[in-house]
Formats: structure tokens, sequence, C-alpha cells
């Protein structure tokens, strides 16, 4: 079991989600609202989150891994700091995504859906952005890169890196 | 207010964004307060133009110039060049290929040129962000109209006349959803918009969204007071960030301005709206489906009857419209339903909005009435094949849909005729291929997709599209049987019959269609072990690139079945027939002359 609660910060975060619940009357409806308020304060959603989340509204912790594990949105394993979301939509997928897919795949070292030691990257693939104009495209957390080809994936890798490191 | 001299039009649509067109907004700012003409001149981000393969598009109103792929370095020169001197900057128009002609006026491109734009009337032309904008252009007029003069039945009967069908895929008459709602007895309906827009390759209701949110929420006003809601819910998805924010920027002005909320325009009317993310799940685009989502659960469909117009939201009357459908209300209340009934073919009125993607010159949002013939699309409107290549096919429908080919270039779109040619009309996705796409490739993605995207419910879907697309995957890899070819057929067939909901309905036209259509395609892999457009992995064989080869006799030597000749220092040959693709020749070449497929 992670300790997502031991996290700094953590408080501070619970705060902030338990005032949402509040705001939405912690009422059932509100379950997908709520998640995805959770997801963006924790960046994912550990079962004792999702545990968290059914005994303040007061449902069964079952629906709540029901839901979370049916939408492909919500997250249960930790992710990178950057998620690389390569668009797997049909306009990308005709103009050769998969090897761009590949090349990040190749030079990240992980698979699809996995995330990198160091904490910083996940890749992902994702439905259709609806970018098609500018496809074959790649989403890094909210920003859109469109016609990426195989020879920008060396790139768009250590700018994030250099960025990373210039943060710190 | 000070009367500006020039507007310049900035895309802020999503395709543009990400090319920095908001740092060319930004960068516009600033050389016109450095010039000194901040007053004169102003800057306004506007939606989506549709022209997504040009982007970032910039505008210059009334001058009507429209400039294409400018970046942020160009800012300086139009100001200087055409702001303030009025010289037109030449290099950054747009040529048109065929005739390399430049074009500065967007209505002379022959993009524009057969577009009628309803849906995406206000796209490109207004601030999105400024609800005075849109009231310029008629905007709240209609709501105006409808709540002063005429009554919630007459709303219905105008809808119905004009003959306005879901534009979602479904192409159900909407005015006959709102009175079978309308007619249903309970103290409270709902009005749910759905933009939960999961169609791979079709993005018109992102764009709408983006460029024109008002003449949604407009819509849904209208809706609710046709069928007695006072309730509003905008279904969206998470995945369109700014869709979202517009949204609630729109729905924040229009509250302010009384024209959501309490007894608008001063009469009993009142209605309100409210946003309710998705968050990835391409099953609740179906209406059922999305409700239990809004409703907070799995978004898993139930067996329709009962419809949600007789119990839907919270167990309530409910009517679902799409984006698209709902852009069409507001001018169809204002021009009438003559107006609008006179624009399409016979059954299906109005127009329909593409998104135009894959292999095709010209690639964006375009409006056309219906009636238009794919080619008027794809070769007029999108300028052709990437390259001069051979068109071989268009999928419509997405997942749902088929490929039509050459055969059916000139037949005019409607619901009904694409039906009839095995696709259907769908969200509006356009997906162009040419002879470099294999067609059983494309059938095993949707495949891939839809058995991905099955909520599992019911048994038909799911274990039916698992086991199309192993057998699609089976053939792909060159191991298909002619027997396959039957397994297709059947098992395709009783999903279509027996699944729950649309999703697994259509899954599998797909592969019917491809069948139809590229029947020697599944041939040639299956019995040639051969992939035709040479799309196919594992069917696609090792050559060796003739200028790099300097004859070392290294390949030959490693080769487990003997298929390489040459003689030393000669160039070498694979037998592509004879080759197992083992890749030993790829590892032992120290001249990288053998080309891994």
């Amino acid at each position: 079991m992670s300790d997502i609660f031991s996290l700094e910060h953590a408080d501070e975060k619970l705060k902030v989600l338990d005032a949402f619940i509040k705001e939405q009357n912690a009422e059932e409806e509100a379950l997908i609202s709520i998640l995805h308020k959770a997801q963006e304060l924790f960046g994912y959603l550990p079962s004792e989150l999702q545990l968290y989340v059914s005994r303040k509204l007061n449902i069964p912790a079952a629906k709540v891994y029901g839901v979370v594990s049916f939408y492909s949105y919500f997250s249960q394993e930790k992710r990178g700091k950057y998620t690389i979301n390569v668009c797997m939509g049909t306009a990308c997928f005709v103009k050769g995504v998969e090897k761009v897919m590949h090349e990040f795949s190749d030079q990240l070292g992980v698979k699809p859906g996995g995330s990198t030691s160091d904490g910083l990257f996940t890749l992902k693939d994702v439905r259709c952005i609806g970018a098609c104009g500018l496809a074959p495209v790649v989403m890094i957390n909210d920003k859109v890169f469109g016609h990426v080809t195989t020879h920008d994936v060396a790139r768009l890798i250590s700018d994030y890196r250099a960025q990373e490191g210039s943060d710190s | 207010m000070t009367t500006q001299r020039t507007h310049i039009m900035v895309c802020g649509g999503t395709g543009c964004v990400s090319a920095d067109s908001l740092e060319i907004v930004e960068k516009f700012k600033g050389a016109l307060s450095d010039a000194g003409y901040s007053d004169e001149v102003g800057v306004i981000k506007t939606g989506c133009f549709g022209f997504c393969g040009q982007g970032p598009i910039v505008k210059i109103h009334p001058d009507n110039v429209f400039y294409v792929k400018v970046s942020p370095d160009d800012v300086a020169e139009i100001v200087g060049e055409h702001i303030i001197k009025g010289r037109t900057v030449q290099r950054l128009l747009y040529q048109e290929p065929e005739t390399q002609k430049k074009l500065p006026k967007h209505d002379e491109m022959s993009f524009y040129k057969k577009q009628y734009r309803i849906a995406l009337r206000n796209c490109g032309l207004i601030n999105p962000e400024d609800i005075n904008e849109y009231i310029a252009f008629n905007g709240y007029e209609a709501l105006g109209k409808a709540l002063t003069e005429y009554t919630p039945d007459k709303v219905i009967e105008i809808m119905k006349a004009s003959g306005l069908r879901g534009r979602g895929g479904g192409g159900f008459s909407t005015g006959l959803k709102w009175e079978l709602t309308r007619k249903t007895v309970s103290d409270q309906k709902y009005v749910i918009c759905n933009a939960d827009e999961g169609d791979p390759g079709a993005f018109m209701d992102r764009s709408i969204l983006e460029g024109d949110p008002h003449s949604v929420l407009e819509a849904m006003a209208l809706a609710g007071y046709a069928i007695g809601a006072q309730e509003g819910i905008i279904y969206i998805r998470a995945e369109y960030p700014l869709a979202i924010k517009r949204l609630e920027v729109a729905i924040a002005q229009a509250r302010e301005y009384g024209l959501l909320g309490k007894q608008i325009f001063e009469t009993n009317f009142s209605f309100d709206i409210k946003i309710k993310l998705g968050a990835g799940a391409f099953v609740c685009g179906e209406e059922t489906a999305l409700i239990h989502s809004v409703e907070g659960n799995r978004g898993e469909p139930t067996k329709k009857p009962p419809y949600p117009a007789v119990e839907g939201y919270n167990r309530k009357p409910t009517v679902v419209n799409n984006v698209e459908t709902l852009a069409n209300v507001a001018p169809i209340i204002l021009k009438g339903a003559e107006w609008f009934s006179s624009i399409g073919t016979e059954k299906s009125k109005g127009t329909k909005v593409f998104a135009l993607a894959g292999k095709v010159n010209n690639v964006g949002l375009v409006e056309v009435p219906m009636g238009t013939t794919l080619r008027e699309i794809i070769y007029d409107i999108g300028g052709g094949i990437i390259g001069g290549k051979k068109f071989k096919a268009v999928q419509t429908g997405g997942p749902s849909g088929g490929v039509i080919t050459t055969l059916d270039l000139d037949t005019p779109i409607d619901y009904e005729s694409l039906r009839a040619i095995g696709s259907m009309m769908g969200s509006g996705g356009m997906i162009v291929m040419d002879e470099d796409d294999c067609m059983v490739n494309i059938a095993k993605f949707y495949l891939e997709f839809t058995q991905d995207e099955s909520c599992g419910k019911c048994t038909p879907c799911r274990l039916g599209t698992k086991r199309m697309f192993e057998i699609l995957d089976k053939i792909t890899k060159g191991e298909g049987t002619m027997d396959d070819i039957t397994k297709l057929r059947t098992l395709g067939k009783t999903v279509k019959e027996s699944a729950l909901c649309g999703l697994g309905q259509t899954a599998p036209n797909p592969i019917l269609s491809t069948l139809e259509y590229f029947y020697d395609e599944y041939l040639a892999h299956i019995q040639d072990k051969r992939c035709p457009a040479g799309a196919c992995k594992a069917l696609a064989k090792y050559k060796i690139i003739e200028e790099k080869c300097i004859g070392c006799t290294a390949c030959a030597r490693v080769c487990p079945v003997s298929c390489i000749s040459g003689a030393p220092k000669q160039k070498h040959v694979i037998d592509e027939e004879k080759c197992i693709a083992c890749g030993a020749c790829y590892t032992a070449c120290k001249f990288q002359a053998v080309l891994r497929p």
C-alpha cells in the first residue's frame, strides 16, 4: 500500500478535496467530478484515496472502484510528472503515429502505460484528442504538439528533461 | 468604446494554439502598442477557422486578407507592412496547390468556396469569450423571439418542419425528439448536450464549443422552453480543456446578462446550465450510457425503451442532443423552417460538418449542404490526395462506419445514401486513405478500438469484438485461413443483430464493408501472405539497398533459408518469396545495407 497521505502537503490537499466535496453537497451524483478533483490534487487514485472518497460520500468502496476502473481518464498507478499522450485516433494512425509511439517507447525504455524510473515521464496512448488537422499529434500534459515525426522525439524528451533541470 | 479601423483576428482553436497562436496574439498587442496603434487596431482571438492544416491563421478585417502558417516572428512584418503601410505581406498568403496562385481572400479559395456555414457560422468570426460579439451577430435573438412570440408547441412545429436530424450519427428528427419529451408528463425535465465527441477523427463539436459556445447555450435554452425543462447539462470530454474553459466563461456571461437563470427576457421561463465532465469512455456517447455517467455511475448503456424522452436523467424525461445539432437550432428559429428545409436533399435537410483528415491536402473542418458528393469534398474542397498519390477509400462514421471507394465518389451524401453503401454518417469524421493504407489493417485498427472501448455489459459485444480483433490480427500477421473470413462474416452478423447498444451493433461495420470492397486484399494476406499496401509489418520483407551493398557475403552466409543470392563483391539480392523475415541478415550486415521492414 502506498502511503499517499504521508506525502508532503497531503493535509492541505485533503482540505481542498474536503471543501470540494462539501461544495457538491456530498452527492453521490458528483462522484466523477470528485474523482477528477482528487486526481488533479494527488496525481492518481490509489486504493486508500478511493476508500477516503467512499467514506466521505457514504457509498460502498466497490462503487468507487467500479467507476475508477471503468473510465480511462482515471489512473490507479502513480504517474510521471509529465504524461506523454500519443494520440491513437484514426487520422494520426493513417499518418503513421505508431512509429512515433515506438520511438518514444524505445527512447524512454518503457512500454505504453509505463513510467520512467526517475518519475518524470509516463507514456500513454490516448483516444483521439480532436486535433486531427495536426496529425500525428502528441500531447504532453496539456500542451499539444502537432506534425510530430520520429525525429522530433529525442528533442521533445530532452526539452522536458532540460526544463526539469532548470526548475530544480 | 473607441471605433477601431482594423481588426486582427487570430485563430484560437486547439490546432492553432498548439502552434503558438496565443504568443502571436501577445506579440501583436505588443507591436501595436509600440507603434502607437493600440486604439485604432484591435487584436481578437477567435474560434477555429476550419482550415487547420494551414494554421496558425491570421485574418485582417475589413481588408479581408487571410494569412496562413503565421509564426510569432512574422508579427512585426504584418504590423509594419500591412497595418502601417497598407501593403499585403505576399509571402504569408495561401498558395493554391493546383494553380500556384496566391489568394489573399478566403472566399476565393476552393477550400471555402463550396462551403455553406450554418453550424460553424460564427467560428473564426467572433471572439468566443465575449458574449457581446455573439449578440452582435443576432445572438440570443432566436431565444428572445421564441420566448415572447412563440408557444413551446410552435417552436417544436418549426423544428419538425425544418427537417433537422440528429448530427451525432443517429439521424433522428430533432423536432420529434423534443415533441416526445414535451408530451411525457412530469414535474421535472432535462436538456442534455452530448459533447462527448469520442469518434476518432471527428472534431467539429470541439470546434463549435471553442469557437461559438453561446450558440449551444442558446439552443439548449430553446430546447428547455420547448419541452418544459429548467435545467440543462453539458456532458463534455475531460480531454477538451479549452472547450470546457470557454463554456465556463460563456455560461458565466450569459448568467450575468440574464440570458440564463430566472425569468429570462422577463418571462416566466427559467433555465440554467451546468457542466459535467466525462472521464474517457467512448460508449458514453450513447445516450443511455451518457445519462448513467452524468449520474455518477459507470457509463454502461441500458435497453431502450424506455427512451430518455420518457425516462432519462434522474428517471425524468430528458432530451439528449449533440453539439452540432444544437448549433443549427437558433438560425432555424430566426430564419424559419422553410429556409432550412430548402437546403439539402429530400430526406436530409440543411448542412453537415465534416472533419476532413488523413491523406488529403487541405485538412480541416468543412460544412457543406447535404447532397454534396464525396468527389467535391475530397478534390474540390480537400484539394486532392497528398503527394498526388492514388485515392483508395474514405472512412466515414468512424468505428461504426465503413469505407467508401472510388465507385461511390459521385454519390450525393446524406443519411440514407451512406447507409445504402454500407457506411454511415456518424458524427462526420472523414478519413481519407491512399494506396499506402492497408484496408485489413484499418479494419483491425477500428476493432482494436471497439474491443477496448466495449463496456463489457453484453456478451456479443464484449466477446464478439475481441474475437473479431484476434482474427484480423492473425490475418495481418499472415497466419489467416479462408475459414477466418467465413468466421468474420458470421460473427459480424451475430454481433450486429444481438448487441445491446449502438457501439456493438455497428462495431462489425468496418470489417463487413472492407470485406465487401477490398476482398482481394484479404485474399492477398491469407493466400499469398502478402500485404499489397506494404503496411502490415509481419508481412513486409527485408530488402538490400543496392548502393550500400559491397558484396561481403555476410548476409548470405547467415541466412537460414538461403534466400540471398549474389557473388562476392557483387550486389546481393533477397528472394522475397523465400524470406522468412528472421532478421539475421540485418544483424549480420556491417554496412547498414539491409533495410528492415
